[in-house]
């Protein structure tokens, strides 16, 4: 029994094990615990690219990091308050993470002499024996056989047993957090619905982890972090690649179009095939094609014939989308390109983070082919942003760059969930069918947007050709009059620049417009940098965060906004590509703070960035 | 109810000047697909002509239907994502020997497979024409062009035969210069429903002039053609006096009237065996080139399959998930099985 209940404003609690120990999957079933409990959180998962990298080593290593709290959390934590390793391997990636006098729980069976060595111990070192440890709070659980014990009447085989043993660890750390079993029950009886024997198994061991702190006298103290006020409604935990592609079934509801999505599995873009391909009942139709030159192009095939269409990838694919891009943009149909960004270039960091592809988006392209770009910054973000850029893109007949990444793609939040109702529908107005006597269909005739008409096959009287060849200004004619290229090159700009005029204003996200200090983003560095401008604002400082959603056309105000400043720093986890475009477009003077480790950038090392930045005396 | 004009060939022409080369085999295929659409009585709005990019694939331009000039080798992949979009559309994809078998290869590999239902219009002539003359990969090996003044080392690709490797449901082969074979084999493209890979040899006449003409000229071609009709026995030669017969599964080339057979003894054509097929796809030699041993060249639908195609069987996905859905509308997919209330 506890002696006692502490209450806590918040907890960074890193998972780490070996890629197949389970850290995602327990990492996960905590986070949606925590979620439900009512505190707000943010999680960082960090797993190597190897499915099953060799067992035991540090390049094996899986870690799952969970910062939750009855504040408001913006940032998975930069270190850890408790560490749980489930071997050698595990403890010696994380232990520098791990803060001063925190907490370590370690599976003491992952540090026999073999885990040792492949961990790179010194021979006869151990460092849950000697004094590596000294100064932390330390409990060692023999896992394995504690596990093994648990289960012993099982008729699974001993690898399965062992399996077993992250459930231990989080229902030992449930009943640590004062939580109840409820949810994780069942999540599992659904999960093993057809493997009662593994269902058995997981549930006996997830109620030994929990009935270990109870009983064990070592333990004395549990916590409680109370509920955090969150504005009022139904929540529930998301992560980013989910609430993304639930924006896009809601955008395809709201405008009554039929979702196409055309995708080639790639690290971290596939779990958005994953989620729309289970949504069929909801008129999705998912296209997993054989490349992401089909995958685009087959998008445009579905964008000509109607539907909303989609594909999705990650840098080295949006690479290979480039020429097919451009013809959505010369043809001017509506599409949606999801870039779901990793370190980069060429197969680069595959499973790391990176805001690697801005310039990308912005130029990666042959010729003249200016598309709106649209940017999401943290995983609820995602369902807005992915409802927006398709709403952009059926309005403006245009292809539209949806910029996430992997931070945000298996980051997870609580999320306040719309109602259907609340969402204001996208109006899709096609082309009208023609008689034989009605005057001529002009396919690229614009509207005061400088839109033309979403004409579809199959419509009465509009039989009409369209391609990648430059056209004759309304007619569509294939033309290679040299002042008809001009125009059109123009034409095309300035329709995407109009998009302007239709999106909201810039806002500033926290502090006051005009200052010292502006630190502007975008993308996956939000929440830092409301770490930061929320802890420097209590300091007195005059700071203020802005972020940018809309990365072409910039919102028209933003140019008030940048030199209304002393100063902007502008964090990029990459090697400076905003503030290139920034110092392009407003010729102001901008500073990069950058990193590029496929990590994200951590509060303490802003804040110092920042603080020095403020230091220097302006001129 | 249709007090409508039935369209002629004509109807299906655009104002558009059609800009191949005078005397290019484009032109007389262009005719055929006007006057086919003609006779099958399609409904222009309801057609769509989707091409790559080649000489061949300025094709949509030039039918007054609906249409797309994609980007070079994708156009299988566009229609694929159409017809998923509108399964009623009559699809027709243009491509050539460069744009459907060098840089859009597989793309055309995975059409056949999934067995869309498109009509391909592969026009093979044997070289880039668009790009003014290097070989391409059905270019025969040691071929002189711009870019290979030594001779291509390349070995030429089989379309038909790498047609069946991808599983195609129906495998044709015309040429530009038999009119009449050539329409019919449209119709039969059309008729089929999913994939119809029809190759159709059609001469450049600027960078690969006569490359085919062995087989479509009158002096040669009963000798090096042999036109494939269901249930007939394989029969060519200036008097029909050759045919083809199995002699267990090899197949000979017997001279009728000195080898001792008759018609009976002769493989009977039947475009449902998958076996004969794979063997007729390889009959793929060079006339000019032998000493009289050669195997003709066979014209007309090598094989034809029925089998789903992918997007009815998407579409049936997608029904079958609606009536079985747990869902009631929106507000359930986005509140997810486990949620809480914030007062
Ligand atoms: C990505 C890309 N690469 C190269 C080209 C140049 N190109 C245009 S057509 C063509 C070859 C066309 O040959 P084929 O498909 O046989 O058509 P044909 O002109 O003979 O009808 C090439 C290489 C291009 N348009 N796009
Ligand atoms: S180059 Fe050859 S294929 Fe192209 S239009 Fe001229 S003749 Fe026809
Ligand atoms: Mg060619």
């Amino acid at each position: 029994m506890s002696d006692s209940i502490q209450i806590k404003e918040e907890v960074t609690i890193k998972f780490a094990g070996d890629s197949g120990d389970g850290m995602q999957f327990m990492g996960n079933l905590f986070t949606e615990n925590t979620a439900l409990k009512g505190n707000d959180l943010a999680t960082f998962p960090d797993y190597p690219a190897e499915i099953r990298a060799p067992i035991g080593t540090m390049a094996g290593v899986s870690g799952f990091q969970l910062h939750f709290g009855s504040k408001q959390i913006f940032t998975p934590g930069d270190q850890v308050d408790v560490l749980v390793a489930m071997n050698a391997a595990a403890l010696k990636a994380n232990l520098n993470s791990l803060r001063n006098a925190g907490t370590v729980i370690v599976n003491q069976d992952g540090f026999d002499s073999k885990n040792l060595r492949l961990a790179k111990y010194e021979k006869g070192s151990n460092p849950i024996e000697d004094d590596t440890l000294e100064g932390y709070e330390v409990f060692k659980i023999q896992l394995t056989k504690l596990t093994r014990e648990c289960l012993k009447e099982s008729s699974l085989s001993m690898k399965e047993k062992d399996r077993c043993k992250n459930m231990f660890v989080l229902g030992f750390l449930l009943w640590r957090y004062t939580r109840n079993l409820e949810s994780i029950l069942t999540f599992l009886k659904n999960k093993f619905a057809q493997k009662p024997e593994v269902l058995a198994a997981n549930i006996a061991t997830l109620k030994a982890g929990y009935h270990y702190g109870e009983t064990t006298e070592t333990f004395t103290t549990t916590y409680e972090i109370k509920k955090a006020t969150l504005p009022p409604g139904r929540y529930r935990n998301i992560m980013g690649n989910h609430a993304l592609a639930l924006g896009l079934i809601t955008a395809s509801q709201k405008s009554g179009r039929p979702l196409f999505y055309g995708s080639y599995p790639i690290t971290p873009a596939s779990d958005i095939l994953h989620h729309l391909s289970r949504h069929k009942d909801f008129n999705v139709k998912t296209f997993q094609a054989e490349d992401e030159i089909a995958a685009a192009t087959s998008a445009i095939g579905a964008a000509y014939g109607g539907d909303l269409a989609i594909t999705g990838t990650s840098g080295p694919g949006l690479a290979l989308k480039g020429e097919a891009i451009g013809l959505a943009m010369m043809l001017e149909i509506p599409m949606v390109i999801l870039n779901i960004q990793r370190g980069g270039p060429s197969t680069g960091l595959p499973t790391k983070t990176e805001q690697a592809d801005l310039l990308m988006a912005m130029y990666g392209r042959n010729g003249e082919c200016p598309m709106p770009i649209i940017s999401a910054s943290t995983p609820t973000d995602a369902f807005d942003v992915a409802f927006e850029a398709c709403r952009i893109a059926m309005e403006h007949m245009t292809p539209v760059l949806l910029l996430s990444d992997g931070y945000i793609a298996n980051g997870a939040a609580p999320w306040l969930i719309p109602k259907a109702d609340d969402i204001e529908a996208i109006e899709v107005k096609f082309a009208e069918p023609r008689e034989e006597d009605d005057p001529a269909f002009l396919p690229y005739k614009r509207n005061e947007k400088l839109v033309r008409q979403w004409a579809l096959p199959g419509t009465k009287g509009l039989a009409h050709r369209i391609g990648g060849l430059e056209k004759e200004a309304n007619t569509g004619d294939v033309s290679y009059d040299p002042a008809n290229h001009e125009y059109m090159i123009k034409i095309r700009a300035a329709k995407v620049d109009k998009i302007a005029e239709s999106i909201p204003a810039q806002k500033i996200e926290m502090g006051e417009e005009g200052g010292d200090l502006l630190i502007l983003g975008w993308g996956s560095t939000y929440g830092v940098i409301q770490s930061v401008v929320s802890e420097m604002l209590g300091e007195g400082a005059s700071v203020a965060h802005a972020h940018i959603r809309y990365i072409h056309p910039f919102p028209k105000n933003l140019d008030k906004i940048v030199k209304g400043f002393k100063r902007i720093v502008i964090p990029e986890i990459n090697n400076g590509q905003l503030v290139k475009l920034i110092r392009e477009k407003y010729l102001i003077e901008a500073i990069p703070y950058n990193k590029i480790q496929g990590v994200p950038i951590t509060h303490g090392e802003l804040k110092d960035f920042v603080s020095q930045v403020m230091e220097i005396p302006s001129t | 109810m249709t007090t409508e004009q039935k369209l002629k060939a004509k109807d299906f022409a655009t104002d558009q000047d059609v800009r191949w080369c005078p005397g290019c085999g484009d032109y007389s295929i262009l005719k055929q697909v006007q006057s086919v659409m003609a006779e099958l009585d399609l409904n222009r709005d309801e057609v769509v002509v989707v091409s790559g990019i080649g000489c061949s694939s300025r094709f949509p331009y030039y039918m007054n239907t609906y249409g797309m000039h994609s980007i070079h080798g994708r156009a299988p992949a566009v229609v694929t994502g159409l017809k998923i979009a509108n399964p009623d559309l009559h699809v027709w994809m243009v491509t050539g020997d460069g744009d459907g078998l060098s840089i859009g290869g597989n793309h055309l590999l995975h059409i056949l497979r999934r067995n869309v239902d498109v009509n391909v219009l592969l026009f093979n002539n044997e070289i880039y024409g668009l790009t003014k003359g290097q070989y391409s990969p059905t270019s025969e090996q040691n071929k002189k062009t711009k870019s290979t003044p030594f001779g291509s080392l390349d070995y030429p690709l089989n379309p038909l035969a790498f047609a069946m490797g991808a599983s195609a449901t129906f495998i044709a082969r015309s040429m530009d210069r038999d009119v009449k074979h050539l329409k019919a084999m449209l119709h039969r493209s059309e008729a089929h429903r999913g994939t119809s890979m029809l190759e159709i040899y059609q001469n450049c006449n600027i960078f690969n002039d006569g490359a085919f003409f062995s087989f479509t000229e009158k002096a040669s071609k009963p000798e090096t053609a042999i036109f494939l009709e269901q249930d007939q026995p394989l029969i060519f030669g200036i008097d029909n006096t050759k045919g083809i017969r199995l002699d267990g599964y090899k197949p000979q080339v017997v001279d009728l009237e000195k080898d001792g057979f008759s018609k009976d003894d002769l493989w009977i054509h039947d475009e449902s065996d998958i076996f004969k097929a794979q063997m007729l796809t390889r009959f793929f030699d060079d006339p000019s080139n032998d000493e009289g041993t050669y195997f003709p060249r066979p014209f007309g639908v090598i094989y034809q399959v029925d089998r789903p195609c992918y997007e009815d069987q998407l579409h049936a996905q997608v029904a079958e998930a609606k009536t079985k859905s747990k869902m009631n509308g929106l507000d359930d997919l986005l509140q997810g099985t486990s949620t809480w209330v914030v007062e």
